[in-house]
């Protein structure tokens, strides 16, 4: 893209060392109605209470299966849903607020972070060329619509599409693969702070898998960007974070840098989640899966630790006290009662660096 | 494809060729598969989307639709499924070789029980009674590790979680002990933590029962998880074939390399990523020499004289490209 100022550009306000994106307890609770007057019968607890921190700069790995609410706290993010509770703090401003406030406008807010979509034919007008798509939301916040289309071919030359072959084409004659980079495209053509990818290669083949994440790297690289990264795929997470997060049930059940999480995994489930990974060496076959069951529904989560019901080191204590977040050293986190010295679990205190 | 000459193979297929043919083109999607199964073994047809493995298994079953025009020699279990008739097909699937599919939801019949479903099968190919196909279906919901399999028994589809369904289409699928079974990336859909127990009980009833098994995937760890040998499939062909310990460690074919080097697996932080550049070949037009030229580095204009024939440098290995010594 050109250096030269644009309406677009965003400068950093807070300095390095402030996080780029502060969520603190935030919830969002689906109610289920039904009955003769359509009364709320159930609540499903998609995301209960989650806080984390986007560092600026880095990629933030989200893990967990599904009804973990990984897409819940995307949508959250992007504030697609607006949370029950909860903050949001985009460098230093509240997300949502207006100027006189201290905070940022939802316009403001969504123009410095873009979404990227597992689907990606779904995600992209059928109808309009993909020049016209990338080129639509800088329109939207009043870039000219020859210099927005004339940036459209630059960000399209950047994510490995010559525009001269691709600019006018529709989305259904494009591959996944040249598709999802159309995606990115759109994305960078805000110059966003931070762009939350969710599933942004689980729909693709392996070989176009390689492309697209070597694409990220260099364009995080080029355009100093900070990434949420989004996926189940444990080996992807690995490759591409800097700091990981697990989630089960709506909760954050481990965090901390990615060499922690995979190297020294605290919480049980993730040490069950990173053992339940194929091998592809067949001599190193098992017998016997990390963990029985399928991931409890969301509707009724159990009481006190949410992953008591499959942990093999639940006591009874677990099943009445939640557990919380204690520090492993380095910015490694897990709510685990084994990870808390002190809490009275048997394991107590044995987890602890 | 050289092992299991001596033993007769519980499936060979040769020379299948699958054109679908419509007014505007012709698609090529399998164009010359020879492939052997061993009784009892477990063999991955590994490739991408649009590589032909869902067709060929599709046609050892004969599942394809109107349109698809089926040439060469499919024999299960001793039998040509080519020149079956509609009832001796209906006696054949579900009987000697059962299905299971990615989707379960789609291939289980929501207004029947689980049930319903086992007992019926028992029914159709045993001429069981109601109550003995019942008393067959808690066995089997018992042998795939359902929990609480009495009560499951009267469940819906609907009622089960993603992992349960799973389990029960693969308990439909072995109500007639079939010799063959048939696997269409049947833990694709499924959570990690679900996939490894699903993958495991697998491996487990496959060993118990003695069955064939013929499972096509996408995922390299999912091969190396469950498979004897692996045939990997390029633009509706096999392009290596052999044992999965030997292919993994060092596969013979450009391709299979490249897909090696292009899955992120641990320990692959900071390096740049193996890249296979550019996309599969069209299938409309069948390409005259090697499918995977385009897009292989060793690429020589030999390659595009014809296409290759597998050579073999070790026993039990094959591999279609010219770069492979011929043993």
């Amino acid at each position: 893209m050109s250096a030269s100022p644009s309406i677009l550009s965003s400068p950093d306000r807070g300095g390095p060392a402030q996080p780029l994106l502060l969520l603190s307890g935030l919830k969002k609770h689906f109610p289920i109605r039904g009955g003769l007057f359509g009364s709320t019968v159930a609540t499903v607890r998609a995301v209960d209470g989650v806080s984390f921190a986007v560092r600026k700069g880095e990629t933030l790995g989200i893990v967990g299966e599904s009804g973990c609410g990984k897409s819940t706290t995307a949508r959250l993010l992007m504030r697609l849903m607006v949370p029950d509770a909860g903050s949001m703090v985009f460098d230093g401003e509240g997300v949502g607020q207006n100027a006189q406030t201290g905070g940022i406008t939802l316009k403001d807010y969504r123009r410095q972070v873009q979404m990227v979509f597992q689907d990606s034919y779904a995600s992209l007008n059928p109808r309009l060329p993909i020049e016209e798509s990338i080129a639509f939301a800088p329109k939207v916040h009043g870039v000219a619509p020859a210099e927005a289309r004339a940036r459209a071919h630059e960000i399209l030359a950047a994510v490995g599409l010559a525009p001269a072959s691709f600019a006018r084409r529709y989305p259904h004659e494009l591959s996944g693969g040249q598709r999802q980079r159309v995606n990115i495209a759109r994305a960078l053509a805000l110059q966003p702070r931070l762009i939350l990818l969710d599933e942004p290669v689980s729909a693709l083949d392996k070989s176009v898998e390689a492309q697209v994440l070597n694409l990220l790297v260099d364009l995080k690289e080029t355009f100093g960007l900070t990434y949420v990264f989004i996926s189940h795929d444990l080996n992807v997470v690995q490759y591409i974070s800097d700091r990981v997060l697990v989630m089960y049930l709506g909760q954050v059940v481990e965090q901390g840098p990615v060499e922690a999480i995979y190297d020294r995994p605290a919480h049980p489930y993730t040490r069950a989640l990173l053992a339940s990974r194929p091998s592809m060496d067949p001599g190193r076959r098992r017998t016997e899966p990390p963990l029985t069951g399928d991931p409890p529904n969301p509707i009724n989560p159990p009481s006190g630790c949410r992953f008591r019901t499959r942990c093999p080191f639940a006591e009874g204590l677990c099943a009445e006290r939640e557990p919380v977040q204690s520090a492993l050293g380095g910015g490694h986190e897990a709510a685990c009662h084994m990870a808390e010295p002190g809490s009275g679990h048997s394991q107590a205190g044995k987890l602890a660096a | 494809m050289t092992a299991t000459a001596n033993a007769t193979p519980l499936v060979a297929l040769r020379d299948l060729s699958v054109r679908f043919v419509s007014r505007d083109a012709t698609m090529h999607a399998v164009n010359g598969v020879d492939l052997d199964l061993a009784a009892g073994k477990v063999l991955c047809i590994l490739g991408e989307s649009g590589s032909g493995k869902s067709v060929t298994l599709r046609a050892l079953m004969k599942l394809l639709p109107r349109s698809a025009r089926v040439t060469g020699r499919i024999e299960v279990a001793g039998r040509d499924v080519q020149a079956m008739n509609e009832r001796q097909l209906q006696d054949f699937r579900g009987g000697d070789v059962a299905m299971i599919f990615q989707e379960p939801m789609t291939a289980l019949d929501p207004v029947f029980t689980i049930g319903q479903q086992i007992a019926e099968t028992v029914m159709r190919h045993e001429g069981a009674t109601r109550a003995a196909g019942m008393a067959r279906a808690l066995e089997l919901l018992e042998l795939v590790q359902i929990p609480s399999a009495k009560r499951r028994l009267a469940a819906y589809p609907h009622e089960l979680s993603g992992g349960l369904r799973q389990r029960a289409m693969i308990a439909v699928a072995l109500a007639c002990r079939p010799k063959l079974l048939l696997a269409d990336e049947p833990t694709t859909a499924l959570d990690a933590t679900v996939q490894i127990q699903v993958l495991l009980l697998l491996r487990k009833l496959q060993e118990q029962l003695g069955m064939g098994v013929i499972f096509v995937t996408h995922d390299l760890g999912v091969a190396g998880e469950i498979a004897d040998r692996v045939a990997v499939m390029y633009a509706g062909r096999v392009v290596e074939e052999g044992p999965v310990g030997a292919m993994m460690r060092g596969p013979l074919h450009p391709y299979p390399r490249g897909l090696l080097g292009a899955t992120v697996h641990g320990g692959m932080r900071g390096q740049r990523l193996t890249t296979i550049p550019g996309a599969p070949p069209s299938l409309e037009t069948l390409p005259t020499g090697c499918s995977f030229a385009p897009r292989c580095a060793e690429a020589e204009p030999a390659c595009l004289a014809g296409v290759p024939e597998p050579r073999s440098p070790v026993p039990g290995r094959s591999a279609r490209c010219i770069k492979v010594a011929a043993g």
